[in-house]
């Protein structure tokens, strides 16, 4: 489905590209032994380093770059077994070295590619141009005192994935499926929580619009946007902004713009011309990396499998529809829930149960499947009754409302509340019998032709039955003595 | 008289109890009294911690395998951070910094057991050639021209106040660090010894940075074997310090004594520089003769590259302190004068706590790294130093040390060369090369001028082969049998 901006001159295409940076899941930060976790009081996780003080030296953590390592594997991207860290010089007050250390020349993953699936059931792939990591900046407070500004360097040093997508998104609705894609396989690989409200991943987006056919057009970079629908509101307002100006016979500046959603606008920051001179370099107090290809192929084999190939296995190993399959897998922790209650089971039965009645129930409640009131045991030890003809598919329903309530298992509550299914055919013919002689119109009627009222009758028969006749076997007497 | 004695000898007496360290300490403390006023060797002097120190060593020593420099006294250049003692860098920008940490170093050697007796003034954040620069005033060489007692003259720079120091008997030893001939250069001036070894083997680890990929700690002593001593504490890998190398250090002291027969030392073409003076010219010869003598062959090579070295370090170590010195903003610690806005505070700050130097520096290393000038300058200079390293990696595979002068001139006077920078900076000519290409180079005293003060020869050697050059360093010194001392001196004064 292409997005098309019709403009007075005709219709605009869209060209987007993402860098997001993704903080990385470690213990300690990129170049220091300070813890690298969020929160905590102001300035209580930082080291000498951190703080830039006379003489401290940077380190890089092991486990930093085998974070970067493994998200370039789920990227499907090239590992750089030399990369190299480069120093970006600013000044900022946050910034307590006057530099960030960063991979500017030489990153540490190159070419790369996401695919993702549109709305409509298409797919494309996006590319990815690279994968680099540098270090978190602090963060300044300016309200907490009239006069002063406070900084809090708990940040500062935390280990950022900058992750550079090529200019390949062509709507609203990709950048929205890129980011959700590139979250999830950063979740699943755990090298990053992608929580975006504490700003644990954040993205600059490069916009630009063009006639079909065209070369690139100049792009403004519209940064730091903080969630998922911001981005593509983003996009939405500045493509159009762009459009106009183009139409008006003006000219975009290549500038810095921030996105402001209250207002639904994008602001001019700085503009080219003021831009930063970086001064980049090699940082003189670390090596080049280099990193073993063993390292990276064990690294490789320890993976968890990944949103794509489980899809895929979902669909092949229990037989379920491409969409249940992407639904459970959208989080590990739903997959790794469906699995145990289908395990052994009947897995349709399963999905239908986990996407069906307990996603309802978790949605009604406010609840996330790991904290789940009904476990995967519980559901499955319900399943097991529906199979062995213990209840049938309505009384399910019932057992699972009492489940989510009490928290008892299934078996306790058939027992409790008598919901065993009745197959005695004696109790069946009875209720049937009752049933015909209570409705002589209906069975004149359907014995005259009007097949539709079984349904009728096998509904009357439940209803005596108060829902506990087996299924079949009430089909099966009713058709007997109709 | 216990300020003449060498560390290897002190070692001796202390170990006999001919003296204690408290009496080996209180002498040095009162040769600073006595003479600090007029040397302005050191920024801060930390007596009652020194006697503390020297107390606690006198308690080690009375019992068995005290460490190797227990109770001798040192000087620490003021660039090295030490816990709970004001560290300056010879900067106003770090005027009243107490660090609350040691560097690596400085740690090693309090480790084995030396006592300090106070932080060495030196040009402002080591960046100069004659101690000039420092916010505390310049220091004085103890040395005098026959017949000038009047003229003050430069001790070298940037370690000047740890050669001062160390050559007047204010201290056995000191330390000192070397970007571009920071301890060769001082040491030849003030007739000392010193090494600058091989990048890597000493952490920078708290120790302030010029510019990182240059910066090297080494010692500084009145002999060779007082360097090989304090070298073998001072060395060592730290895993806090990325560029330090893991290999194990070697015992220098051994290498003194050691025959140079079928040695082969290299005499590069490109070290006669035009307009060389006469008697540095022959102090070379004499070096090259001595080492003849020893058994070594003398072999005539090529380091084509030489003339591009200096250029190439005022790129590189500029452009690598233009970064490093950028923390020093007003806002986490040090020197702040507040400002209307954050730039304001930043612009006063560093105007006010850099010196001219300083400054200087830090216009050319912005300048050279700047977009558009980045590919003409840094680049470039990246890929000579390149090929630099690659001259002495060719001249070692046909020798084993090579021998050059330390210095163009011997000491020159306070006022002299001062006006034009770029004199200044062709003091440090010979000593760039090895700077640049990382490997370990000594400065060994040779003679006396004909206006009686020390010149310097310059052994310099392959990477991580510190004992070559000790080896070589300590043959030249018997030979030389340099026994003149300065004329400003502990217990003459």
């Amino acid at each position: 489905m292409a997005y098309v901006i019709e403009g007075r001159t005709g219709p605009w295409e869209l060209v987007v590209g993402l860098e997001v940076h993704a903080q990385v899941i470690s213990r300690s930060k990129l170049f220091s032994g300070a813890s690298a976790s969020y929160g905590g009081e102001p300035n209580t996780h930082v080291s000498l380093v951190d703080a830039g003080f006379p003489g401290m030296l940077p380190v890089i953590n092991r486990e930093c770059v085998a974070q970067a390592v493994r998200t370039g594997l789920g990227l499907k991207a090239r590992i750089n077994l030399q990369s190299r860290f480069d120093r970006k010089n600013y000044f900022y007050a946050d910034l307590p070295t006057g530099y960030q250390i960063s991979q500017f020349a030489h990153p540490i993953v190159g070419e790369g590619a996401v695919e993702i699936e549109l709305a409509d059931g298409s797919t494309r792939t996006i590319g990815i141009t690279r994968l680099h990591l540098e270090q978190d900046a602090g963060k300044s407070m300016h309200d907490q005192d009239p006069a002063r500004s406070f900084i809090d360097l708990n940040r500062a040093g935390v280990a950022l994935m900058e992750i550079v997508s090529e200019p390949d998104i062509r709507s609203p609705e990709e950048a929205g499926a890129y980011l959700r894609k590139l979250r999830m396989i950063l979740r699943y690989l755990g090298t990053c929580d992608g929580n975006m409200e504490e700003g644990s991943m954040r993205a600059d987006v490069n916009v630009s619009v063009r006639k079909a056919g065209e070369p690139f057009r100049t792009r403004c970079e519209i940064k730091n946007v903080n969630s998922i629908r911001y981005v593509m509101q983003a996009i939405e307002v500045e493509a159009l902004r762009q459009v106009e100006i183009w139409e008006d016979g003006g000219e975009v500046d290549q500038e810095t713009r921030l996105f402001d959603p209250a207002r639904g606008e994008t602001r001019s920051l700085r503009s080219k011309e003021d831009a930063h001179d970086y001064r980049y370099f090699p940082d003189p107090d670390l090596l080049p990396l280099v990193i073993a290809e063993s390292w990276v192929d064990e690294l490789e084999s320890a993976l968890p499998e990944l949103p794509d190939a489980k899809r895929e296995r979902f669909q092949t190993e229990y037989g379920i529809p491409r969409y249940d399959a992407g639904v459970l897998v959208a989080e590990q922790a739903t997959a790794d829930f469906y699995e145990s209650v289908a395990r052994g089971r009947d897995p349709r039965l399963a999905a239908n149960w986990v996407t069906g009645d307990l996603f309802a129930a978790l949605n009604r409640t406010g609840r996330t499947i790991q904290d789940s009131p009904i476990s995967a045991e519980a559901l499955g030890g319900m399943l097991d009754l529906v199979t062995d003809g213990t209840i049938n598919g309505k009384i399910a329903k019932e057992v699972f409302e009492d489940m989510l309530e009490t928290g008892d298992s299934a078996a306790v509550i058939v027992e409790r509340k008598g919901l065993r299914q009745v197959t005695d055919t004696g109790a069946i013919d009875a209720a049937v019998q009752a049933v015909l002689a209570a409705n002589p119109d209906k069975v004149a009627e359907y014995r005259g032709g009007k097949d539709k009222l079984f349904g009728f009758f096998v509904g009357q028969v439940m209803k005596a039955m108060a829902g506990k006749g087996n299924p079949a076997l009430v089909n099966e007497a009713l058709k007997k003595v109709l | 008289m216990l300020t003449e004695l060498t560390i290897a000898s002190a070692q001796g007496g202390l170990k006999r109890r001919d003296f204690s360290a408290v009496e080996l300490t209180q002498a040095h403390l009162a040769a600073i009294e006595a003479l600090n006023g007029r040397l302005n060797a050191f920024i801060t002097i930390t007596a009652e911690r020194a006697l503390d120190a020297a107390r606690r060593a006198d308690a080690v020593l009375a019992g068995q395998d005290a460490p190797a420099l227990t109770g001798i006294p040192l000087g620490i250049k003021d660039l090295f951070c030490t816990d709970g003692v004001r560290t300056t860098a010879a900067s106003r920008m770090l005027e009243d910094f107490v660090p609350p940490y040691e560097s690596t170093v400085t740690a090693n050697l309090l480790r084995d057991g030396a006592v300090f007796v106070g932080k060495t003034n030196l040009d402002e954040f080591a960046m100069g050639s004659a101690n000039i620069t420092s916010a505390f005033g310049a220091v004085e060489n103890p040395w005098k021209r026959t017949g000038e007692p009047d003229t003050v003259l430069v001790p070298g720079g940037s370690s000047g106040g740890s050669a001062a120091a160390v050559a007047a008997g204010l201290a056995m030893g000191a330390t000192g660090t070397d970007t571009g001939g920071s301890i060769r250069q001082p040491a030849a001036y003030c007739g000392i010894a010193g090494i600058k070894p091989t990048y890597g083997r000493c952490s920078r680890w708290g120790t302030i940075a010029f510019a990182s990929s240059l910066d090297q700690a080494g010692p500084m002593a009145r002999t060779v074997e007082d360097c090989a001593i304090l070298l073998q504490s001072m060395a060592g890998f730290d895993v806090r310090d990325s560029t330090s190398v893991d290999v194990p250090v070697p015992e220098y002291r051994a290498a003194c004594g050691r025959s140079l027969k079928g040695m082969k030392v290299g005499i590069p073409a490109e070290y006669r520089v035009a307009g060389m003076p006469a008697e540095i010219e022959a102090a070379w010869e004499q070096g090259i003769a001595w080492l003849r003598d020893a058994g070594c062959e003398i072999v005539n090579v090529s380091l084509p590259h030489t003339k591009y070295g200096l250029a190439t370090y005022y790129i590189v170590a500029p452009a690598e302190c233009s970064s490093n010195l950028a923390r020093y903003d007003g806002v986490r610690f040090g020197r702040r004068v507040p400002g209307e806005s954050l730039d304001a505070l930043y612009e006063a700050t560093r105007r006010e706590g850099f010196g001219p130097e300083v400054r200087r520096r830090i216009l050319m290393g912005t300048y050279v790294l700047s977009a558009g000038y980045y590919d003409a300058y840094y680049l470039r200079a990246q890929k000579v130093r390149h090929l630099i390293r690659r001259d002495f990696e060719e001249a070692f595979r046909m020798v084993d040390v090579l021998l050059t002068p330390t210095a163009p001139s011997p000491a020159f006077a306070q006022g002299e060369k001062m006006d034009d920078p770029v004199q200044m900076y062709l003091n440090d000519v010979f000593t760039v090369p090895a700077s640049m290409a990382g490997v370990p180079a000594m400065s060994v005293p040779a003679g006396l001028s004909g206006s009686g003060l020390p010149l310097g020869l310059q052994v310099i050697g392959r990477s991580f082969d510190e004992e070559t050059v000790i080896a070589a360093g300590s043959a030249i010194e018997r030979a030389a049998s340099f026994a003149h001392r300065p004329a400003l001196r502990a217990e003459v004064a």
